[in-house]
């Protein structure tokens, strides 16, 4: 084991494994090349912020990671056994500045990470709307298995795995789920994710700047159709997004009770489709629908009308 | 009547899939060979009395290695199956599985590896090296580890049922979160067969657990106070606290969902006033502490690794032992951090993010302090040594995405995607696997008598590395491409299909790794007579293990040693051994109530699984009856008297002796790769040409 070696050979390893990552970044670079890595590509304000909070912690982090992890490989190195020029004194005594310095280091850069952190959270709450001047446009997502049911209350229109937003403009996505598990909903190039759930209502802020088709899905995994719950979020200009939306009022059919019962039943891998609205409360009505009673029928009993709007309330 | 005695058990059940059939079959041959060389060699009874019903924490933690190891086989074949599905089920295509088949697939994957493979791995060094370094002979209660290890062994069983017997198994991701796992959307079988597999192994779990606290607290030799105590001890102690903490947590949890399921309550349910995400909490609660459970242990050995082979006493052993403790403490806080996504508020999400990013203080402390311990040591690049800097690598990166997960506003982004299965594949290999694999290659000569091969581990170590970076950058890059964990498939617009391929690569260098560690293992048993360890220190340790013979005796210490300080066998070893006095020891007598009580445990929960509720019950009566009866049983130790031990250790010095006698000379490298296959097939050519095989 302790034949003695050349320094050459003995740092022969180190310089392999160095070109052996060099190497790989090589060829990820060139398989990468043209890949879009949506969450470096943003195309909305809080995707962009997300961006940017993902790369100054990154930073921040490797201020301290990159020195202590060669530090650690330079001295399991420097003070090998074959190395004869290194000291070697078993009796190293660390004191109390020693115990001062690995406990303060980390410490100090758990309180710049943490007020970035407090900061950023309060300001990036999904829930909380985005200031615009622009009037904001409400969207009610209804995650059903394994489709996205996008309804437009004040447009009256309705889609399937397709959503059409205005660019520039804050839109509030309410989220909620029907007839299936937990979902959530992600728009990577726009918007981190939230869960979508029966019974309550999720508010989900963003605002698109670029104009595009960007992809969008369930995160979280809901049964046997989960991979293909996907849907396609457009961001058009305002007037595109105005015609997109009279076009579907005249020329779709309307959403009734039969279809939407039809489209809450479990299916996989489904189409875009597009609906006129019919009923305005149809939203309210998926989410009363959960508000305790033990059958699964929607209920218009007030008393308990009333308590559901109180749920709805504690969760806003 | 059919449906009293069998429940909603029927022929439909029966495997009819290629791979479940192929497991079947694979698992019933594996079986009748064992049962044959077993009966051909006349070693049932030999099995039975030294081995199954044994109280010895030794002979147990060899037999948590083996299961471990075997389910490590087990649940790799299915990381290597969710990965070939991924790398061709592209646009059209649906590769080779069903989209309900895939989710089983990955389900049982993250069972199979937290369950019984880390905790596994990870109790049998508990069992195997705690009670040699605190200078016990046995364990406070050597029933209830028993017990431990044989529910555990009921639990392994219960999740393979669904490919050995038929049904399916759950298809909702490792925590079966609620609601997918209720009757509504979990229909079948699958969900019942996870529930108890782990409800009956995290008992036994929740009684190790207790079992250990108790012995570490309790049987230390004299003179060892606590902060006397080894590292890997230290670790031990905090991890077993929290797993007597929040294995409760599980069993309570589960249950809950087993009345959802199966008597209609509505804990979990959508509908009812049922609240789903009641669960997440819960099982979140238990989950978080779970993985530092697993990692904690793994963090003191490698404190203990690093000292032995620097040759240094470890570097600030207070800030250590108050790093481990720091860790266990706020890892039992976080929980939430796994669902910010949820919807809570920022006050919430971010309290509990700085508590997540709190636990990085004491992690870059305990780091900070391996770092000291090897300035100015001297550094033996041993393997244990190796997979210890393996480790910093990976577990460094697994650290870092760990922080960046941590915020929630980044979280929103990078949480469900592959970004976050490749960070916590980083903690999971890089910290626990890495860390059991140092502790083995460490331990190795204590449990079996002799080194193993360093030249093949050297090579197994590379293959893990470079698999592991082959595996899961790309897993990392497409997280952040926007892939979701669990996709079945997708489409080849998004670009992903090449990385979906390199992950696939990686997992065959890593199936390479696993193979060459069997291969060192088996090169090692045949250069045996070279590797064996006679002076029971074979690296030049520190603490007590080190002063027993390899493989330490059945009752560890023919003498239980004095302590005076910490690394105590350095000190001893200083100040010269001192002559044994022996005395009368009294050691735990064998006992199979433990496999009785399991094997109840095992039908009980089949019987619950398949709604066979007339077996269930009668079970569970027998349980209770078996409990009662060992209560009562009084006879469950014996005396070994001094003039024994005497004995036993003169036999065992001269047999040393004759080995030291016999060694052959330490020729410097160890059998390559290509010398084991001239061996093998060398044993091969002659087994053929002298038709050996009528011998057997």
């Amino acid at each position: 084991m302790t034949k003695p070696k050349s320094k050459l050979e003995d740092s022969k390893p180190v310089w392999l494994i160095f070109y052996c990552l060099f190497g790989l970044g090589l060829f990820l670079t060139m398989l990468l090349q043209g890949a879009d890595i949506a969450l470096f590509n943003p195309k909305g304000l809080i995707a962009g912020e997300q961006r940017n909070l993902i790369i100054l912690t990154t930073v921040v982090m490797l201020l301290i990671a990159v020195p202590t992890i060669f530090l650690f490989y330079f001295f399991a190195w420097k003070y090998r056994e074959t190395n004869d020029k290194a000291t070697y004194d078993p009796h190293t005594r660390h004191g109390k500045l020693f115990m001062f310095t690995v406990w303060a280091i980390p410490s100090v850069f758990m309180v710049v990470l943490g007020s970035i952190m407090w900061t950023s959270t309060h300001k990036l709450a999904p829930q909380k709307p985005i200031a615009s001047d622009v009037k904001p446009l409400t969207i009610q997502v209804v995650a059903t298995r394994w489709k996205w049911i996008f309804i437009y209350p004040e447009e009256k229109i309705a889609t399937v795995n397709f959503v059409q937003i205005p660019i520039d403009t804050p839109v509030t996505f309410q989220l909620t789920a029907d007839e299936a598990p937990m979902s959530s909903f992600w728009i990577p190039h726009l918007s981190g994710q939230l869960y979508a759930m029966t019974g309550h209502v999720n508010h989900l802020n963003l605002m698109a700047d670029t104009s595009g088709d960007y992809p969008g899905s369930s995160a979280e995994i809901n049964g046997a159709g989960f991979a293909g719950m996907k849907f396609i979020a457009r961001v058009s200009s305002k007037t595109i997004y105005d015609s997109w939306v009279q076009d579907i009022r005249t020329n779709s059919s309307s959403l009734s009770s039969t279809e939407y019962d039809r489209l809450i039943s479990p299916s996989e891998n489904n189409p875009a489709a597009f609906y006129a609205l019919a009923e305005t409360d149809l939203y309210d009505k998926v989410v009363m629908k959960y508000s305790g009673s033990h059958d699964h029928q929607a209920n218009d009993d007030q008393t308990d009308n009333n308590h559901a709007q109180n749920h709805h309330m504690e969760h806003e | 009547m059919k449906e009293f005695l069998l429940g909603k058990l029927d022929g439909h059940a029966l495997p009819h899939e290629w791979f479940t059939i192929g497991g079947s079959v694979a698992f019933v041959l594996l079986g009748l060979f064992v049962v044959l060389v077993l009966t051909r060699l006349k070693r049932w009874k030999w099995l039975w009395n030294e081995w199954l019903t044994s109280v010895d924490p030794k002979k147990i933690g060899i037999m948590y290695f083996l299961a471990a190891g075997f389910m490590l086989v087990r649940g790799g074949l299915d990381a290597i199956m969710i990965w070939l599905q991924q790398a061709i089920s592209v646009d059209g295509s649906q590769g080779y599985l069903s989209a309900d088949h895939f989710q089983q697939v990955f389900t049982a994957h993250g069972n199979i590896m937290v369950f019984f493979v880390a905790m596994g791995f990870i109790f049998g060094l508990i069992n195997y090296i705690v009670p040699l370094q605190i200078g016990a002979r046995d364990l406070a209660s050597p029933f209830l580890n028993t017990l431990g290890f044989w529910l555990y062994i009921a639990g392994i069983l219960m999740i393979n049922m669904f490919f050995l017997l038929g049904g399916e198994y759950a298809a909702t991701g490792w925590l079966a979160v609620a609601p997918l796992s209720g009757p509504e959307f979990s229909p079948g079988v699958g969900v019942d067969y996870l529930i108890w597999s782990l409800q009956i192994s995290g008992v036994g779990t929740t009684l190790g657990a207790i079992n250990f606290i108790m012995t570490i607290l309790k049987m230390r030799a004299p003179g060892m106070t606590l902060w006397k105590m080894p590292l890997f001890t230290w670790g031990s102690l905090c991890s077993m606290i929290m797993a007597a903490t929040v294995f409760p947590l599980l069993t309570a949890t589960l249950f809950l969902l087993f009345l959802d399921r199966s008597f209609g309550t509505h804990f979990f349910t959508t509908g009812g006033g049922g609240d789903p995400m009641m669960y997440t909490n819960l099982i979140w609660m238990w989950g978080h502490p779970e993985v530092y459970i697993l990692v904690i242990p793994a963090y003191g050995l490698f404190g203990e690794i690093v000292s032995t082979f620097s040759r240094k006493r470890v570097a600030s052993y207070t800030a250590n032992v108050l790093g481990l403790i720091g860790v266990s403490v706020f890892a039992l806080s976080v929980w939430l951090h796994h669902f910010f996504t949820m919807g809570a508020g920022a006050d919430i999400n971010s309290f509990f993010g700085l508590m997540t990013i709190i636990i990085a203080v004491p992690t870059t402390v305990l780091v900070f302090v391996w770092i000291a311990t090897m300035y100015k040591g001297r550094i033996r690049f041993t393997n244990p040594m190796l997979w210890f800097l393996g480790f910093m690598g990976v577990f460094a990166t697994g650290g870092i995405s760990g922080v960046m997960l941590g915020f929630p506003p980044a979280d929103f982004q990078l949480h469900n995607s592959l970004f976050l299965v490749a960070h916590f594949h980083s903690n999971v290999i890089g910290g626990v696997l890495f860390g059991i694999f140092a502790g083995i290659t460490y331990w190795f000569p204590k449990i079996a008598g002799f080194k193993l091969n360093q030249r093949i581990g050297r090579y197994a170590f590379w293959c893990w590395i470079a698999g592991f970076c082959l595996s899961f950058i790309p897993m990392y890059i497409l997280g952040l491409m926007g892939a979701t964990r669990r996709l079945d498939h997708y489409d080849s617009s998004t670009g992903w299909q090449p990385l979906y391929v390199m992950m696939l690569v990686g997992g065959f260098v890593i199936a390479t790794g696993v193979a060459l560690q069997i291969v060192q293992i088996i090169a090692s048993a045949i250069e045996k007579r070279r590797l064996r360890d006679t002076t029971g220190d074979p690296w030049d340790g520190r603490s007590l293990e080190w002063a027993t013979p390899s493989p330490a005796p059945f009752y560890n210490f023919a003498a239980i040693p004095q302590v005076t300080s910490r690394d105590a066998f350095w000190e001893m070893k200083k100040q010269g051994l001192p002559k044994p006095v022996y005395e009368d020891i009294v050691m735990p007598k064998n006992t199979a109530a433990g496999i009785y009580i399991s094997i109840l445990a095992f039908l009980a929960g089949f019987g619950f699984v398949w709604d066979i509720f007339w077996l269930a019950g009668l079970s569970i009566l027998g349980i209770i009856i078996c409990v009662i009866v060992r209560t009562f049983n009084e006879h469950t130790e014996y005396t070994i008297p001094a003039a024994e031990v005497e004995k036993l250790e003169e036999a065992r010095a001269r047999a040393t002796k004759a080995a030291d006698a016999h060694k052959v000379a330490d020729t410097g490298e160890d059998m390559g790769l290509r010398e084991f296959i001239k061996v093998v097939l060398k044993w091969a050519w002659d087994v053929i040409r002298n038709k050996r095989w009528r011998t057997w």
